[in-house]
């Protein structure tokens, strides 16, 4: 048996509706007999009719209900069609939902899941990478699963958490990545995992960028470079202990990501590094993103201002010669 | 004592009730609005004397419409008050406590001088705190709502305030279409008080009664004179019974002029003398009044003896609140999420 990613979320989802009857969805076309653009909740409305609800283009109500629900003792799970889209309850996540704890001593237990990052042919509207901008602001968790394994139990874990969590789900890994069987119990959220060991290059990443880091990883491994690949997991918390113990062993770091290049989460990997751990660095760390630009439409101009094995070996292969 | 409060489970019927029944009702809300106008005037005056940091918001003619809203609601029913409501606040049940602690930075009250002035709340008991983006409350009723029919509890409503410049928001928008769709029981008051800020309406809406809009979004509309006390009990007490019987969403429009600047920095020189002239620029406070005297309800001796009793409470809560300690930014724990083990810690 093999298990996709996507199939992994939709396995998470069931199981958190049967277990907890505090659990519902909410989100455009995920109920029914149609199960969301991407099938992530297929099946489930069968299942569970009341629980898994239709709303309309609505994404500041959705997650202004959500928000409601949540402290009226529910722990609402919102799929946003595509990340892209979540800029329209920007309001709701940062404003109504992140302040809330804060403010009253109430926190507010949602779980908006964004299906992100680049697919051939998406375009400007349906490839965006929204971690950053939801890092920045204080009360959120971000999640950004990498393996099918996360994708599982860090969503379990997502629900359970008392604070509004972003679970950022990428849309390349949907069908890509497979697993044999899904894990009873996962890895501690908040803590960064070692995907690959290695003493010449520490690359820091997460989601869809971890895979392509994996395979620029056995590239080098054939010059000779052995690559440490390490997987966030969770954008924030970041767990800057796991990236420091890792810049120790290489001595060169890579922070790598598919979203924007301003700012953003491998920015705040390069600073927290260079601010704790100047010592610990043989060459200045390098820095990999997405092209200052919407995102592209065709493959051709798509795969050039996405981060690639290629570029990301190029530039590997620089920073180990520093 | 006026008691604070809030009410129980009672019949929110005004056409069953006898005459005394409905006098005793308009008396009742009568005290609440003479409680904010005492406790806003006061406000003002620490703010004027710089005792407040920030800013003062008030309700000044709109307190018949706000304290409607407050005064129908029962145990278990949710309120999304907005910033005019000091009435509707504590009809419902907001001490005054809370009130002074949060404009004066008390760290005991309920928003522990994180938050300020009119942005609190006690979401835990029922009474949700607004944030400043418009519209954005109506969806979170709605939320609420639904969690109630989740848990299969019954009898419940849910009422969200909002003004004429807030209906022109898209959160708005989205929120009531929502609320129609899931079909909850809710209560939006919309109080059109003619200035967003300082913008007439003729630069905030087109159409010729906001209530033409209930109908669109699969409510049943109310457009009300507010600054007829009597009235707005008849009305919005209607609209929330109706809601409680499983009627459609229901929306009052409530037409007032705001009787003060946006906020107590802003002297309000654009509002016109002509629409200082229009019926809807009356004080409801001083018409109820009126009222009260024209039918006997009590004599001048009791009407004087409500206004030394609202006194006393708001100097009360004042001085309370005054003698607290602030909050400390040293002491401060600094942390937005309540999962402490999940805190970002860069050092």
């Amino acid at each position: 048996m093999s298990i996709t990613y996507l199939e992994a979320i939709r396995e998470a989802q069931a199981k958190l509706l049967r277990e907890d009857e505090r659990v519902f969805i909410y989100g455009q076309d995920v109920g029914g007999v149609f199960g969301g653009a991407f099938k992530a909740t297929k099946g489930l409305a069968k299942e569970f009719p009341n629980r898994v609800l239709n709303t309309p283009i609505s994404e500041d109500a959705m997650v202004g209900t959500a928000v409601g629900a949540a402290l009226q003792g529910m722990r609402p799970i919102v799929e946003m069609q595509f990340a892209d889209f979540s800029s329209i309850a920007l309001n709701q996540i940062l404003n109504q939902a992140a302040t809330h704890y804060w403010r009253t001593n109430i926190p507010v237990p949602i779980t908006v899941r964004l299906p992100s990052g680049g697919t051939k042919g998406s375009g400007p509207f349906h490839s965006q990478s929204m971690e950053s901008i939801y890092a920045h602001y204080p009360g959120l968790i971000v999640m950004t699963p990498a393996t099918v394994e996360d994708a599982y139990t860090m969503l379990i874990a997502a629900v359970a958490i008392d604070d509004p969590v972003i679970y950022c789900e990428h849309k390349y890994l949907y069908y890509h990545l497979k697993a044999d069987k899904l894990p009873d119990k996962g890895f501690p959220i908040g803590r960064a995992r070692i995907a690959r060991e290695g003493r010449d290059l520490t690359i820091v990443t997460y989601s869809a960028m971890v895979q392509e880091s994996l395979v620029v990883a056995e590239e080098l491994a054939r010059e000779n470079f052995e690559i440490e690949v390490v997987d966030l997991r969770t954008v924030k918390p970041l767990d800057t202990d796991t990236v420091l113990a890792s810049v120790a062993r290489t001595g060169r770091l890579l922070a790598l990501g598919e979203s924007f290049p301003w700012g953003g989460a491998t920015a705040e990997v390069i600073a927290r590094v260079t601010s704790e751990g100047f010592h610990l660095l043989d060459a200045a760390p390098v820095r990999i993103n997405a092209k200052d630009t919407p995102i592209p439409y065709h493959p051709n101009l798509w795969s050039t201002h996405r981060p690639g094995v290629k570029l990301i070996a190029e530039r590997a292969r620089s920073l180990l010669k520093e | 004592m006026l008691q604070t409060a809030q009410r129980g489970k009672k019949s929110s019927s005004k056409k069953a009730a006898p005459k005394a029944a409905v006098h005793e009702q308009f008396v009742e809300a009568f005290r609440w609005m003479l409680l904010a106008r005492t406790l806003e005037e006061k406000l003002v005056s620490l703010y004027r004397g710089g005792h407040i940091t920030g800013g003062v918001y008030i309700g000044k003619g709109q307190e018949a419409v706000s304290v409607a809203c407050g005064l129908f609601l029962q145990k278990g029913d949710i309120f999304a008050p907005l910033i005019r409501d000091q009435a509707g606040r504590s009809a419902f049940g907001e001490p005054l406590i809370d009130v002074t602690r949060t404009y004066l930075g008390s760290r005991q009250g309920p928003m522990r001088g994180r938050d300020g002035n009119i942005h609190r709340g006690r979401p835990g008991e029922n009474c949700l705190a607004m944030i400043s983006h418009l519209g954005a409350m109506v969806s979170v009723v709605v939320g609420s709502l639904m969690a109630k029919r989740f848990h299969g509890e019954k009898n419940f409503i849910g009422l969200s305030c909002i003004g004429e410049g807030g209906m022109q928001t898209g959160s708005l928008h989205e929120g009531m279409n929502i609320a129609a769709v899931e079909q909850v029981p809710l209560v939006i008051v919309a109080t059109n008080n003619h200035y967003a800020y300082s913008t007439p309406n003729d630069r905030e809406f087109a159409c010729a009664d906001l209530v033409d809009r209930a109908k669109g979004y699969g409510f049943e509309g109310y457009s009300i004179d507010g600054t007829d006390l009597n009235t707005c009990l008849d009305v919005i007490g209607n609209a929330v019974q109706r809601a409680r019987a499983g009627r459609p969403p229901q929306l009052v429009v409530a037409s007032v002029l705001r009787l003060s600047g946006h906020g107590e920095h802003d002297d309000a020189s654009y509002v016109t003398d002509e629409v200082k002239r229009q019926p809807f620029a009356q004080d409801c406070l001083k018409i109820a009044e009126k009222r009260i005297i024209d039918l006997g309800l009590v004599d001048c001796a009791t009407l004087q003896s409500w206004k030394d009793e609202a006194r006393k409470q708001v100097e009360e809560a004042i001085a309370t609140a005054q003698q607290e300690a602030a909050p400390d930014g040293a002491k401060e724990d600094w942390c937005a999420i309540s999962a402490r083990e999940l805190v970002d810690q860069p050092k």
